[in-house]
């Protein structure tokens, strides 16, 4: 594969050339060395579930069509796909009960290097989930949600809190389909159950099941995740920041996090700031502690302190061929084991911090909430000791970084819309109603070598935003379009269509909105709440003129966010197709009939710029749907017709 | 000329994976979302075989003598040239199934309509364009390899004084 069929982005392109003469293999070789990948595992058809088999399905119907037990491609697709949705709704709530613990934890004074910083959150959030504040002190209130909190994750009956902030109508037909969350570890330990041999065996109650568990992620681990994010590290706020590999610094200490917890990258921030620390950078011949990020670990910190991004999650072993990097820190999710043996080449070292996630060669560092702080600066200071290691002649830092302003949240970007004395979400329902904007979309999720780096994010985006949908953007894909320069507000002159462009000039926001990290998806449900509360633009999600999209996704988690994200009511298209498309029925359950039980269903598009517009359609769709105006810009030949 | 198709016993996992490549390689669409909805679906000329815990792909051997080229009544099978491939020209074939009871591999098939032979082509297309069979280039294990007669005596030799020289005598097969 040449550099330029690998990614869309300069700097990547230049750190792969310098890779592959130095012979060093990347995900994307490895992934050239794997193909073609496993016709029966693409397709959904292979079931190792029990030991009667291994078992697979031959879609060309020369082979078995049953397995041992008799299961067909319909029960074997099924069950793998929602088994990939409890590997993800897990990953995402896991991460939502550590903040959980965090939260707890400094509420009883446990903890080095935590406080409450969103005090207002914390209490409207008490009040949310029926918990008196009056005459109790923060940390009192602070503890109380913690547990209430917690509660959710092993509740066995009744529904999860911030369900109910879904409108009235999606919560009733949830409860209807039978898919309103009980409790998060209950959901996913009930698809575990229905997928072992010999349980549930119908391809559509297994799918409603994997509803149900996604929703538990969405409305659930994820939405608490953030929320409490919010409330220990601070709610964001627009801000200015960097991103690309380009922000490593040549004559600074670098010190890398991956990875998505907030928890260790937010202390990092502060332990990179200690003046002792930065004493012995100098002294060790460094003129600062540079501190940067990828993945969404690297998002956290970059909403709520304007920290650097050095890359997405395909960067992550090209932020090492750097040369540049003296430490790359680790917590869980995304992390290539690939890393060590990158680092092997360089002096760069990995630290694993999570007691959930070690890796081969790598130094591990266990963090505990405890001891964050001294933890932290232990971490830094190894850093620190390993900058004068570099190689001077391995060193290559691409120039390339771009401006962006992420920051943005339920609460405060669309309030901008209304003006710093009439917070409200009126003008973004106007400008909708009125067909300034055609309607909003929703890019996010990983990068895949399967499809050319960033490419399906910033075309997909450029798209859109040229046909005046305003579009938001979290995780990688933010990431890849906040390289591409979409995320300055400047970027609405260049790229968006007239009415966009009108709003972007106005309130002097991106055309293109970094809402967060993989699990602030939940900001996007809760903003399409608002959306709906505000009026004018029907009753529920899934009456908006809106769409979802992952165009390079490729994990788990990515799978549990479409479906709560169709469970909730948005059609979504994804650039690879599930795996699920050796079963007819699934793949039509999926693609067609969902619409009519949820209100929304999938479509598959690999090209981003097809795919823009199956999502187009969709919002015109809504539009007339909802008797709204035309849109007020659309290219006059169109009117026309 | 590399026309055996050579299969390392010990390697071939039955994951049926040379099955699929095949059947996506002689469709119409060469792409295997698309060619699980093609009428008719495509079907593959490889198949892999059980017996006891052996496991092996099976199809033409590409025969310098073919017993089945002779038997045609048609001449809808022929050896392109000695060291080359059998091929079929479907065209011709009365599907009068001589060609299968005389194979002594049991290698060639009737298509799905039953009307005429299918058989291995050792992806003349492919090979046109310098690139291997598709079950050899999709082998995950490399179990399955395109080999010229020199190459699999060099590699017999070299098996043959291995085990002659660990343990003093000769290896089966």
């Amino acid at each position: 594969m040449k550099k330029e069929d690998k990614s869309i982005d300069k700097a990547s392109q230049e750190i792969l050339e310098i890779a592959e003469k130095e012979g060093i293999d990347t995900a994307w070789e490895r992934y050239e060395a794997m193909v073609p990948q496993c016709g029966f595992g693409e397709l959904g058809l292979c079931c190792r579930n029990c030991l009667l088999g291994p078992c697979r399905i031959d879609p060309f119907e020369e082979g078995p069509q049953k397995g041992v037990c008799g299961a067909t491609a319909e029960i074997i697709a099924a069950r793998n796909l929602i088994r990939m949705i409890a590997g993800g709704a897990s990953a995402h709530s896991d991460h939502g009960r550590d903040i959980a613990h965090t939260l707890l934890m400094t509420a009883q004074g446990k903890t080095k290097g935590y406080e409450v910083k969103d005090e207002q959150k914390l209490l409207s959030l008490a009040d949310e989930l029926g918990i008196k504040t009056n005459g109790k002190g923060k940390k009192e209130v602070a503890m109380e949600v913690a547990e209430k909190v917690f509660s959710e994750f092993g509740q066995q009956h009744g529904e999860l809190q911030f369900s109910h902030r879904a409108p009235e109508k999606r919560q009733a037909l949830w409860r209807k389909l039978g898919i309103m969350p009980r409790g998060i570890d209950r959901e996913i330990v009930e698809v575990m159950h229905r997928t072992h041999m010999g349980v549930d065996n119908d391809c559509e109650n297994l799918i409603t099941h994997g509803m149900r568990t996604a929703l538990s992620d969405g409305w659930g681990g994820s939405m608490i995740a953030t929320e409490l994010s919010d409330v220990l590290f601070g709610t964001p706020r627009p801000i200015r920041a960097k991103v690309n590999l380009g922000v490593l610094e040549a004559d600074e200490v670098n010190l890398v996090v991956h990875g998505h917890e907030p928890t260790l990258s937010d202390v990092i921030v502060t332990a990179s700031q200690d003046k002792e620390l930065l004493e012995l950078a100098r002294k060790n011949g460094a003129k600062g502690i540079n501190l940067a990020g990828i993945c969404c670990t690297a998002n956290e910190i970059l909403m709520r302190h304007g920290i650097p991004i050095a890359g997405n999650f395909l960067q992550q072993e090209l932020a090492i061929a750097t040369g540049a990097v003296d430490l790359m820190l680790v917590d869980v999710q995304c992390i290539m084991p690939a890393l060590s043996s990158v680092a092997k080449c360089f002096h760069t070292k990995i630290v694993s911090t999570s007691p959930k996630a070690k890796f081969p060669q790598a130094e591990h560092v266990e963090f505990k909430e405890e001891e964050a702080l001294p933890i932290a600066k232990k971490i830094v200071r190894m850093a620190v000791e390993n900058f004068q290691n570099r190689v001077k002649e391995k060193i290559n830092i691409p120039k390339e970084k771009m401006d962006l302003v992420p920051g943005f949240t339920a609460e405060s970007v669309f309030k901008f819309l209304g003006g710093r004395y009439r917070a409200t979400y009126r003008p973004l329902n106007d400008a909708i109603i009125s067909g300034r904007l055609r309607g909003a979309a929703g890019i996010v999720g990983c990068n895949n070598p399967k499809i050319k780096h960033d490419w399906g994010h910033v075309e997909m985006a450029k798209e859109l935003i040229k046909n005046d949908v305003l579009v938001v953007v979290t995780g990688c894909s933010a990431i890849a379009n906040a390289k591409a320069g979409l995320l300055k507000p400047e970027a609405a002159f260049q790229y968006a269509g007239k009415g966009l462009k009108e709003i972007c000039e106005a309130v002097g926001v991106p055309p293109v909105l970094h809402v967060g990290s993989c699990v602030d998806n939940s900001r996007i449900l809760i903003t399409l709440c608002n959306v709906v509360n505000e009026g004018g633009l029907g009753d529920d999600i899934s009456e908006l003129p809106v769409a979802g999209a992952a165009p390079e996704w490729m994990s788990e988690k990515a799978v549990a966010i479409a479906f709560y994200v169709v469970a909730s009511g948005v059609f979504t298209v994804l650039g690879n197709p599930f795996p699920i498309l050796g079963s007819r029925e699934v793949t039509e359950l999926l693609t067609k009939r969902l619409k009519q039980v949820v209100g929304a269903n999938f479509a598959f598009e690999s090209d981003p710029i097809k795919a823009a517009h199956l999502m187009i359609d969709h919002i015109n769709k809504k539009r007339e749907a909802l008797k709204l105006n035309r849109v007020m810009y659309e290219a006059k030949e169109k009117i026309l017709v | 000329m590399k026309t055996i198709l050579y299969v390392d016993l010990d390697k071939c996992l039955a994951c049926k994976t040379c099955e699929l490549q095949c059947a996506i390689q002689h469709s119409q669409s060469k792409d295997l979302f698309k060619a699980i909805e093609e009428e008719p679906l495509p079907q593959a000329r490889v198949k892999v075989e059980a017996y006891e815990d052996l496991s092996v792909p099976l199809q033409c051997r590409h025969c310098e003598d073919p017993p089945c080229v002779k038997i045609c009544p048609t001449k809808a099978l022929e050896k392109l040239a000695p060291g080359e491939t059998v091929v079929l020209k479907e065209n011709l074939c009365i599907g009068c199934k001589w060609c299968l009871l005389v194979c002594p591999f049991g290698v060639l098939n009737v298509n799905r309509e039953g009307k005429v032979i299918i058989k291995c082509d050792l992806c003349l297309e492919r090979l046109e364009k310098g690139e291997e069979p598709a079950c050899v280039q999709a082998c995950p294990t490399k179990a399955l390899k395109l080999l010229s007669p020199e190459e699999v005596a060099k590699l017999k030799k070299a098996e043959f004084l291995v085990g002659f020289k660990k343990e003093g005598k000769i290896i089966k097969g």
